[in-house]
């Protein structure tokens, strides 16, 4: 039963990984009794499985994931909502208003309107239709006020980090509040666009470095030197760049 | 999806900040984006240059060839812009024929280069009446982060400073070409200068961000001694005369400082 | 500026017009990841071709009517930069930009896991910024590589290279010059070298069995070694991300002992 490669080895899709006893695992395919990659990114394995952690891939809807979506269209009776994934989502007005829609009375765009961003979580998605949404349970609903950012779904768990501890770190040192999309967007309210401009900073920071370890502890370090030695006129040279 | 239309909240930070003075990207209100000028990248072409105002990119592309002159115009050559707004630049853009975005930016650069009679068309006629050379400038953006007609107008200047003009002479009526070549002589170092006009305050050089949430633009194209010459409004809202003189005003230092950018003394 | 046209392609020691042996491939140089709308990207020099391809999707197709049940529709569109040859093009597609459109897409097809995204488009653009002969495999080169950078699961990376015939020798990778000599033969061809399959094959002019087996072989040949460029592409792109998270993470541990 050879392997090819060594953990954390990057390899390129085509890249044949192992041969005949294992199972394919993420970011594999099997043919003929071999492994090979299906995308860019680092080879890994455990006794049974072959996988490799893609350095780069977009989001696939799933049941049950909290999304963040920013409204595209109105419908008679609910939106079009875009959530960064190959598929537009659709959130019902029954989805969203507690009682029965009344399409004459209800003002939907007053609930949601075009531009709109919302927290809301995947109640359907199978391959034959599009992705409904709810904003229904607590926790759901509207974007008020704050900035979202994206950032490569695959960072989404470091961004978490184990059992909270990064995110946790990150609202504690900047007081703001930060929801997590699964899809790869994340809302960001601050009480100052000074306190959200450090929770991007550090949430960007993860992102480039999410395969190293310490990384909780660098990130509470580098938000502390931001807050501590740059009172107010000099931090705004130092704004970053959004993109 | 072409869903690059600004989320609600995000225009309205970005409006807010402007209101205040300050841009989404740390930017002054009368700052230019970094840029970074490249010639001669395209051998095949007579002459070439790519732009990158920011993230936004485009590529100039300069040929010569020999035709035809216009009726009424027997006496000069021809100068021809065309812009082709790729699909890649932007999931906006579709395949097809040139729509009106990519004709206004073409006709913009072209008025900018024509007005300031940036090429001497009488200098271009081989045989008066029956052939003259066609200078084509067509314009690739490759990247659209905004504020496309800047970037694509200071790459067209690039791009004609980079121009090389083959040597040639005429036998039986054709022009054939020599072996050799001269720059192609340029008159004028027209800069464009664009302004977006968000929450009633002019910012220089929008980006992307800015353009989805912005009412109006302003375009001036200022040559080298200082004179306009070429305006365009764009966009569904208006400006007041005070706001247009005193876009002008910055318009001409902004300019200066472009043109260095291009032009080596 | 105008070529010289020279006198003989290929000297009596089979030495081509630009130095080159019978079977080496012009100098080659890859980027990945090189434009910030598209959803993966890439970028070749090969001699003195310049092709940029551009990815988006998989996302929502339009018009509906072209999607697919069951995969996603991929759909490609193979373009020329007025710019890009001798004699100014005018923009309007040509038929032949529409004929390698259509074989360019073919031969990327069998290599993306369309069956994945049902109902959805996955948008290739390859435009040719300076042209000099196969540019359709450099445009194949570099498309299956936007496609990786996309972060699309793929069978395999595609190679694309072209072998011909040149003055009565076998040649590989032929440019304009070559390309356009009477009497010869070009022969593009799009290969996944870890599934040993052909995905493009074409040729104009005209072969006996043994020159097209010869032929086919260089060809191949040269796909491999394609692909050996394209993995080192995708390496460069995402090793520097790695590399500057390892020394990152040594620096701490440096700073840990002190």
């Amino acid at each position: 039963m050879p392997i090819f490669h060594e953990k954390r080895q990057l390899v390129t899709p085509g890249d044949l990984l192992a041969e005949n006893d294992y199972l394919n695992g993420e970011n594999t395919y099997k043919e003929n009794g071999k492994i090979y990659a299906t995308r860019v990114g680092l080879f890994d394995h455990d006794d049974k499985r072959i996988f490799v952690v893609a350095l780069k891939s977009f989001y696939i809807p799933m049941v049950g994931d909290t999304v963040i979506g920013k409204v595209l269209e109105l419908m008679l009776s609910g939106w079009i909502v875009d959530i960064r994934a190959p598929y537009v989502a659709v959130l019902r007005a029954s989805d969203a208003l507690e009682r029965p829609v009344r399409p004459q009375r209800d003002d939907l765009p007053a609930l949601f309107d075009v531009g709109d961003m919302m927290i809301a979580k995947i109640v359907a998605y199978d391959r034959t239709r599009d992705p409904l949404l709810t904003v229904l349970e607590r926790g759901l609903g509207k974007v008020a006020r704050g900035q979202t950012i994206e950032i490569t779904p695959t960072k989404i768990p470091r961004v978490i980090g184990k059992k909270g501890s990064m995110i946790t770190t990150i609202k504690n040192e900047t007081g703001c509040q930060v929801i997590i999309g699964q899809n790869g967007r994340i809302v960001i309210a601050g009480k100052t666009p000074e306190d959200e401009r450090l929770a991007i900073m550090a949430i960007r920071l993860v992102e480039q470095e999410a395969h190293t370890t310490g990384l909780t502890d660098r990130v509470t370090e580098m938000l502390r030197k931001e807050k501590g030695d740059k009172p107010g006129k000099e931090v705004a040279e130092n704004v970053p760049k959004e993109t | 999806m072409a869903s690059i239309m600004a989320a609600k909240i995000r225009a309205k930070r970005v409006a807010q900040l402007i209101a205040g003075g300050k841009r989404l990207d740390g930017r002054e209100l009368n700052d230019y984006r970094e840029i970074q000028i490249e010639s001669g990248l395209i051998e095949r072409a007579e002459g070439s240059a790519r732009v990158r105002l920011g993230k936004t990119e485009v590529l100039v592309g300069v040929k010569i060839a020999s035709g035809e002159p216009f009726l009424d115009t027997p006496n000069e050559g021809v100068l021809t812009v065309n812009a082709e707004l790729v699909p890649l630049a932007s999931p906006t853009f579709e395949a097809g024929p040139p729509d009106e975005n990519s004709i206004e930016l073409a006709r913009v650069v072209d008025r900018g280069i024509r007005e300031s009679k940036t090429i001497a068309t009488e200098d271009l006629v081989v045989e008066a009446g029956k052939k003259v050379f066609i200078v084509f400038v067509d314009v690739y953006v490759l990247n659209h982060d905004g504020n496309l007609i800047d970037a694509s107008a200071l790459a067209a200047l690039a791009a004609l400073l980079n121009t090389k003009m083959f040597n040639y002479e005429v036998k039986e009526g054709e022009v054939k070409i020599k072996p050799g070549y001269k720059p192609l002589p340029i008159n004028n170092h027209p800069i464009a200068v664009t302004f977006a006009k968000i929450n009633d305050k002019l910012v220089v050089d929008p980006w992307l961000e800015e353009e989805q949430v912005m009412e109006a633009r302003l375009t001036m194209t200022i040559e080298k001694d200082g004179k306009v010459c070429a305006m365009q409004k764009g966009g569904y809202g208006v400006f007041t005369t005070e706001q247009i003189l005193e876009a002008g005003k910055i318009a001409q230092q902004k300019a200066t400082e472009l043109r260095k950018l291009v032009v080596k003394e | 500026m105008s070529q010289k046209k020279p006198e003989k392609l290929i000297d009596e020691k089979d030495i081509r017009f630009d130095s080159r042996k019978l079977n080496e491939m012009r100098p080659v140089k890859i980027e990945v990841g090189i434009l910030g709308n598209a959803d993966g990207s890439a970028y070749i020099e090969q001699g003195k071709n310049r092709i940029l391809a551009g990815v988006y999707g998989p996302r929502e197709i339009h018009p509906k009517h072209q999607a697919l049940p069951d995969r996603a529709a991929l759909r490609c569109r193979y373009h020329m930069a007025p710019f890009s040859v001798q004699e100014r093009k005018s923009p309007a597609p040509s038929r032949r930009e529409l004929e390698i459109s259509k074989v360019m897409r073919e031969a990327l097809e069998p290599s993306v896991f369309t069956e994945y995204y049902p109902r959805t488009a996955i948008d290739l653009f390859v435009e040719v910024l300076q042209a000099d002969g196969g540019t359709r495999c450099a445009g194949i080169t570099v498309a299956s590589l936007a496609l990786a950078d996309a972060g699309i699961p793929m069978r395999d990376l595609v190679s694309a290279c072209a072998a011909g015939k040149v003055e009565g020798r076998i040649v590989l990778d032929l440019s304009d010059v070559e390309d356009k000599s009477s009497d010869g033969a070009d022969m593009p061809v799009a290969y996944m070298p870890s599934l040993n399959a052909v995905t493009l094959l074409q040729m104009d002019g005209m072969l006996t069995p043994d020159e097209f087996e010869q032929a086919l072989n260089m060809a191949v040949e040269g796909c491999k070694q394609i692909g050996q460029v394209q993995k080192e592409a995708l390496r460069a792109k995402y090793l520097t991300a790695k590399e500057a998270a390892t020394e990152t993470e040594e620096e701490a541990e440096e700073e840990a002992k002190e």
